[in-house]
């Protein structure tokens, strides 16, 4: 597998004459929304001056103005940046997927499956809206590995309203693990300790009725880092090896944003939260810029990096 | 009156609360002892196999397979108390580490299938008992910490509970947990 400056050595120069052509549709979208803006923000004021001279403006209007020009605008936003999207997910991330690793297929519509990202088993809330896009599937060393951006939320009723919360948005990367296990243990973010101490937030975890018994783990830096739920004391430490928690806190660490983790049914799930859709094309900023472009690549090779990062390729005997 | 009432109702709730919190880290002690029990048998099973089959090869560790048999056949003695099986064990554990450390000089054994089969199930087996000497250590200091913290400390007295020993993780153990030797590599 290739490692990091390999792959921005292929976007600066495999891909450079592509980044070209496509700067030349960026700059000229860039010019097309930042005209409808102008556009909108005048067509606003007029509507919002006329209103005003025949004394019909209230509250309620200007609500309905809003949600009418929000509606308009981002119907036409998306449906300017459609091709230059697509341009781009096809001519710069499914070649630099390719280069990581030809045995890895990419479907920029699709993503996760629902199923997989419930049986996870890493958030309990209820599952109302779900989507995601930029799939990708196939074996790195034999080891069959899938993941993709994932939007989940839930829906939550006010009154007569409803509004939309955001249960997990990100990476989501299902592989298959390297170990034998019946159990199921679930890594998350340690909250309650690090907001009650270790004392309090301890026992407030293992007072959790949402989850299987607490596992404490013998690494101190781990179990600062996160919190492990198991059904099974023994399976969990087998799992979760003293190199394996050293590995994936340089995974949490690499990634620097919060990793929830999961063991169930042959495979390890993990969710990186970005809290935003990765792999879109940048409109107002350069694709040439090195921070832009190193996001890409550095998110790709976070994902599929896991193979090698956590070992899996390594199985056990048994499993060979 | 009724307050005293309520404050002898709760005291006896607290006491309970006190009492079953124990009895459950003692049990859960005892389960992990079982499953830790269970890997020990498992490999004490291997260890037949093991010997016969690099015993007409290595000529110069007699002494040590002997000690490991010997060790074995102590170890499955009935009702044998949890301080000497916990002992055995490091024993056992440092003489296996000794006869694969030994294989590696004979070029024979590593070509021998059936030894390098008994030496990836003794690595996956070694991988299962580390996890359930560190599930029972946990287990176990969970314990201890109870029955020397107040105000457990007085009802663990009261009920004749005394501190458990631990595993000893050594620091061999602790490495060979990592080392890509536990693998056998594709």
């Amino acid at each position: 597998m290739k490692n990091l400056s390999e792959l921005t050595d292929f976007y600066y120069d495999t891909l450079y004459p592509t980044l070209i052509k496509l700067e030349k549709n960026r700059k000229n979208v860039r010019y097309k929304i930042v005209l409808l803006a102008i556009v909108v923000f005048f067509v606003t004021f007029l509507i919002l001056y006329i209103l005003n001279k025949s004394s019909s403006l209230n509250f309620d209007v200007i609500i309905f103005i809003g949600f009418i020009y929000s509606m308009i605008g981002t119907f036409i936003y998306k449906f300017l940046l459609k091709d230059y999207t697509k341009d781009f997910k096809a001519t710069i991330i499914k070649p630099l997927i390719n280069e990581i690793d030809k045995n890895l297929n990419y479907t920029p519509s699709l993503h996760v499956s629902q199923r997989l990202f419930e049986k996870s088993k890493l958030f309990k809330s209820q599952l109302d809206r779900f989507s995601g896009n930029d799939f990708v599937h196939g074996k790195i060393d034999d080891i069959p590995i899938q993941f993709s951006d994932i939007h989940a939320q839930k829906e939550d009723k006010f009154d007569d309203e409803i509004r939309l919360e955001t249960i997990f948005q990100g990476l989501f990367i299902v592989a298959e693990f390297n170990k034998h296990f019946k159990a199921q243990t679930i890594i998350l973010q340690d909250l309650a300790q690090n907001t009650f101490g270790k004392l309090i937030g301890s026992w407030l975890q293992s007072k959790n009725v949402t989850r299987d018994a607490l596992v404490t783990m013998d690494n101190v830096e781990f179990e600062k880092e996160f919190v492990v739920y198991s059904t099974d004391q023994v399976e969990a430490r087998y799992i979760l090896s003293h190199s394996l928690m050293q590995r994936l806190l340089n995974f949490k660490k690499k990634s620097s944003h919060p990793v929830h983790i999961s063991f169930i049914d042959k495979s390890i799930h993990i969710a990186v939260e970005y809290n935003k859709d990765l792999f879109e094309p940048s409109i107002f900023y350069s694709l040439l810029n090195h921070k832009i472009a190193m996001e890409y690549i550095q998110t790709l090779h976070l994902a599929t990096g896991i193979i090698h990062e956590l070992k899996l390729n390594q199985k056990l005997w048994s499993k060979q | 009156m009724f307050i005293s009432i309520i404050i002898f109702i709760g005291l006896v709730f607290v006491l309970i609360l006190m009492y079953n919190s124990l009895v459950s880290k003692k049990n859960q002690v005892a389960n992990i002892f079982a499953s830790v029990d269970t890997q020990l048998k498992k490999r004490y099973d291997l260890i037949p196999n093991l010997v016969a089959s690099v015993s007409q090869y290595m000529e110069h560790e007699k002494s040590l397979l002997s000690e490991v048999t010997r060790l074995r056949s102590e170890a499955n003695k009935p009702n044998i108390s949890h301080g000497h099986k916990m002992a055995l064990d490091a024993k056992i554990t440092s003489a296996l580490g000794s006869i694969m450390v030994a294989v590696e000089n004979y070029p024979d054994l590593k070509a021998n299938e059936n030894v390098m089969h008994l030496q990836s199930t003794l690595n996956e087996l070694e991988e299962q008992i580390s996890a359930a000497r560190r599930a029972y250590n946990q287990a176990v200091t969970d314990y201890n910490n109870a029955i020397e913290m107040l105000p457990t400390s007085f009802m663990a007295l009261a009920m004749n509970y005394t501190k458990k020993e631990l595993f000893e993780i050594t620091k061999d153990e602790r490495q060979s947990i990592s080392v890509k030797d536990l693998f056998s590599s594709k």
